[in-house]
């Protein structure tokens, strides 16, 4: 349903034909272009009609870059416009010698404030400081239940008053609790409430006038449609926001909610959250330039090549290299690999990352290319070095032995070595130039 | 009416009346059809829906000859009206015991609107069993229970942790033995592009069909009603795993419009059941066309 920008751009460019600078009628074309896609990724009309403005006016006249076709020039405008817009990722303050620093996290309902609580606790623990949390929802059924038990899941010392109390003057009596406890971060979760609620939003300011946060982090769901200018900016004026986080960035939604938000406030985009689980994954740090390329629908290629980049050691991948320029790639090399591909994540992680796999993906069953993998790697493993250097050897009683000791059928060895094989000749063609995988070193293929 | 008013206590001047003031009861113009689509995406409906209704309005003037916004206003209406429908009832009567299975992305508002829904269906004179099929989420467990308690209507539930298909099997089984004739489930939070939990989903169904066989009788899905276009997706995907079969939209008592309903509905053929308006047991009402409609075109 969502065409990428760049295929937009490509039609309207593909009639027009080539000229050394762009003109202002061609760049009103691309501009409904830019302007629809922005719209179908649930940017705000008003923070569209900003930007197309601006974008516009940069590149009316702009010189078509050599290498470039104009509609990879209004693409390349756009992608820079945008990445601008969405603005350096903000790091927390710490500075100040007030000790506990307080983070106060608000938003809507259900926008996933407690578990990003979590997560941040986890993730400032890991940072080598001391958090503690409190809960301040007494308003949902067992908000505090929820809060103690994630709190208890990753062992982060924590303040309640169940819900007898007001939130306010538990947050306080909370943060005297902190600091007698020599907590460095103190993070308050507060109850979900729209923008409008008066009564509510009054509660927000005075928790904030009586705790000195630091930080004030609205958190936001990134599939937010068109009110996110409002929300954020009803958030912003009456509470003062210094942040914001984005959660269930896990999904497909485009994200065009952090460019409003963004745009509305002036306030950085601090972290994405990318899970439902409470651990180091699931809180990311934000990326103008990916998030710009997902809101443009052009796929996290970034992300993929820095993935691919962590688990592959430089040296390494040379040495890998050498040795299918020699041919001589091995099944100790395929195991490596394998192993190597389990550091980057998840198989569909990986390939929801690549431009235009989206839809493939919905179709590939997690757990069984998981269970598969699992396979290969036992029966490799169950060979001997030697085999594993020179599967030729490989006869009827040895792939017994290799089925026994790994738990299968002769027949799943026999699959291992055809797959390998296969791979074997992949390879082949990767060296000839044929086949290409852009940014990736040498993955081989799994089918 | 009244509830969705109250809901939606923040009108100050309607739309339709601003239409009035712009053209001064004369000619429709450029101005007025940028506005008209200006309120349109804002209001969430989307790209194309937008186009659609704009295209059919544009049709309109022309075969009817409209000039004024009196006329313009009307015709408005009508061509959204084409793309909604009023819900069918319920398929929850006429057997002696009915599952409704709740679906839906994280935070949506799944667990309270059952709360609501058990609610409207024991003041309506039905016996409600409520199965606490989220066992993942931090008390989430407690929170079905608490709700529970107040609104009186027995929860079954396991432990965290649990297999859900195991507590719903036997909250079926439950529901059964002691004579209860609505069984809602309740089910984690999930992100429908999370292939292992959408087969959850799907496992869940089929163990209610052991004890039921032609149980879930609804599939409902809540749909966050402040989320933008990536609600297609959503409904495109739980459809296909658990065919869902009506949609719950929540949070329209905050200010989004809720306006990606009209391609659900009209892409997706899921008629859309219930609104939420709040967080207290009585914020569910019964989707009525007209009404939303009217609401698209209120001022915040
Ligand atoms: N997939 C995914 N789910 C998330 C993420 N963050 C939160 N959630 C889920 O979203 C739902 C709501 O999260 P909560 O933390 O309860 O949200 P909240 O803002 O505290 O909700 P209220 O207190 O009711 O306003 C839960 O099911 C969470 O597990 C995320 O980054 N990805
Ligand atoms: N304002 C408003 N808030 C609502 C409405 N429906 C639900 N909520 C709130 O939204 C938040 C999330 O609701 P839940 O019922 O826990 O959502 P859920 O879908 O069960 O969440 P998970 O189980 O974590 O996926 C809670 O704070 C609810 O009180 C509504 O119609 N209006
Ligand atoms: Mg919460
Ligand atoms: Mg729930």
């Amino acid at each position: 349903m969502f065409e990428s920008l760049s295929n937009r751009l490509q039609d309207t460019f593909d009639r027009l034909g080539r000229s050394g600078t762009l003109n202002e009628k061609d760049v009103d074309a691309a501009m409904r272009e830019v302007r629809m896609a922005l719209l179908e990724a649930d940017v705000s009309l008003p923070i569209v009609k900003d930007f197309v403005k601006r974008v516009k006016e940069r590149a009316v006249g702009a010189e078509v870059a050599k290498a470039l076709k104009p509609g990879q020039m209004v693409v390349k405008i756009v992608h820079e416009e945008l990445i601008e817009t969405l603005g350096e990722p903000g790091r927390l303050n710490f500075s100040g010698s007030t000790k506990p620093h307080v983070i106060m996290l608000v938003g809507l309902q259900g926008s996933g404030k407690t578990t990003t609580a979590a997560k941040l606790a986890l993730h400032l623990r890991k940072e080598g400081r001391q958090p503690f949390m409190i809960a301040a929802d007494t308003y949902r059924p067992a908000a505090v239940d929820q809060l103690v038990t994630l709190a208890k899941q990753i062992g982060v010392p924590y303040y309640e008053e169940g819900v007898s109390a007001k939130p306010e003057d538990i947050a306080v009596r909370g943060l005297k609790a902190a600091k007698e406890s020599d907590a460095a971060v103190v993070i308050i979760d507060t109850a979900g409430r729209l923008q409008i609620d008066d009564q509510l939003m009054t509660e927000l300011e005075e928790i904030k006038r009586r705790t000195e946060p630091a930080e004030v982090l609205l958190v936001a769901d990134s599939m937010t449609g068109q009110e996110a200018v409002n929300i954020a900016d009803g958030f912003n004026k009456r509470v003062g926001i210094t942040g914001l986080i984005l959660t269930k960035v896990d999904g497909d939604a485009r994200g065009g909610a952090a460019i409003s938000m963004r745009a509305v406030t002036g306030v950085p985009i601090k972290y994405l959250g990318t899970g439902e689980k409470i651990n180091a994954d699931s809180l990311e740090l934000f990326h103008p330039d990916r998030l710009a390329d997902r809101i443009l629908g052009m796929g996290d290629v970034l992300t993929l090549i820095e993935k691919a980049e962590e688990a592959f050691d430089e040296a390494e991948a040379l040495k890998l290299q050498k040795k299918m320029m020699e041919n001589n790639f091995t099944l100790q090399d395929f195991l490596d690999q394998l192993q190597k591909m389990k550091k980057m994540g998840s198989i569909t992680q990986i390939m929801k990352m690549v431009p235009g796999m989206g839809k493939i993906i919905d179709q590939i069953d997690e757990e069984e290319i998981d269970r598969r993998m699992k396979r290969v790697e036992a029966i490799i493993n169950s060979m001997t070095p030697y085999e594993r250097e020179h599967p030729k050897v490989l006869n009827a009683s040895r792939k017994r032995r290799i089925a026994n000791g790994s738990g299968v059928e002769v027949r799943d060895v026999n699959d291992v070595l055809k797959q390998f094989r296969e791979m074997q000749k992949m390879m082949k063609q990767l060296r000839k130039g044929r086949l290409k995988i852009p940014g990736l070193p040498s993955i081989p293929g799994l089918n | 009416m009244s509830i969705f008013r109250s809901g939606l206590a923040k009108t100050r001047q309607s739309f339709f009346g601003r239409i009035s003031q712009i053209l001064g009861n004369t000619e429709i113009d450029d101005e007025i059809w940028d506005d008209i689509e200006a309120i349109l995406l804002q209001a969430d409906l989307g790209v194309e829906t937008t186009q659609r209704v704009i295209d059919d309005l544009k049709n309109r003037v022309r075969k009817q000859g409209l000039t004024s916004a009196e006329q313009l206003n009307t015709a408005l209406r009508e061509s959204l009206q084409d793309l909604m429908q009023r819900p069918p009832v319920l398929n929850i009567s006429g057997r002696p015991l009915s599952v409704i299975l709740v679906v839906g992305v994280n935070g949506s508002g799944k667990t309270t609107s059952i709360a609501k829904l058990a609610h409207r269906l024991k003041l309506a004179g039905r016996n409600v069993l409520i199965a606490a099929g989220d066992t993942f989420r931090a008390a989430a467990i407690e929170q079905l229970q608490t709700w529970g308690e107040r609104v009186d209507v027995p929860v079954i539930a396991g432990q965290p942790g649990s297999d859900p298909a195991a507590v719903v099997y036997d909250a079926t089984e439950a529901a059964k033995a002691r004579g209860h004739d609505v069984l809602i489930i309740d089910t984690a939070g999930r992100l429908h592009t999370n292939y292992n939990l959408m087969e959850e989903l799907a496992k869940i169904k089929k163990v209610s069909q052991k004890i039921v066989p032609d149980a879930p009788h609804e599939v409902l899905l809540v749909l966050d009603g402040t989320t933008g276009q990536n609600a297609l997706q959503q409904a495109q995907k739980f459809r296909e795993m658990v065919d869902v079969t009506g949609v719950i939209v929540t949070k329209l008592d905050s200010t989004a419009k809720g306006g990606m309903v009209f391609a659900v509905f009209n892409d997706l053929n899921l008629p859309i059941h219930y609104i939420g308006l709040g967080e207290g047991v009585n914020d569910l009402v019964d989707f009525q066309p007209e009404i939303f409609i009217k609401s698209l075109f209120e001022e915040n």
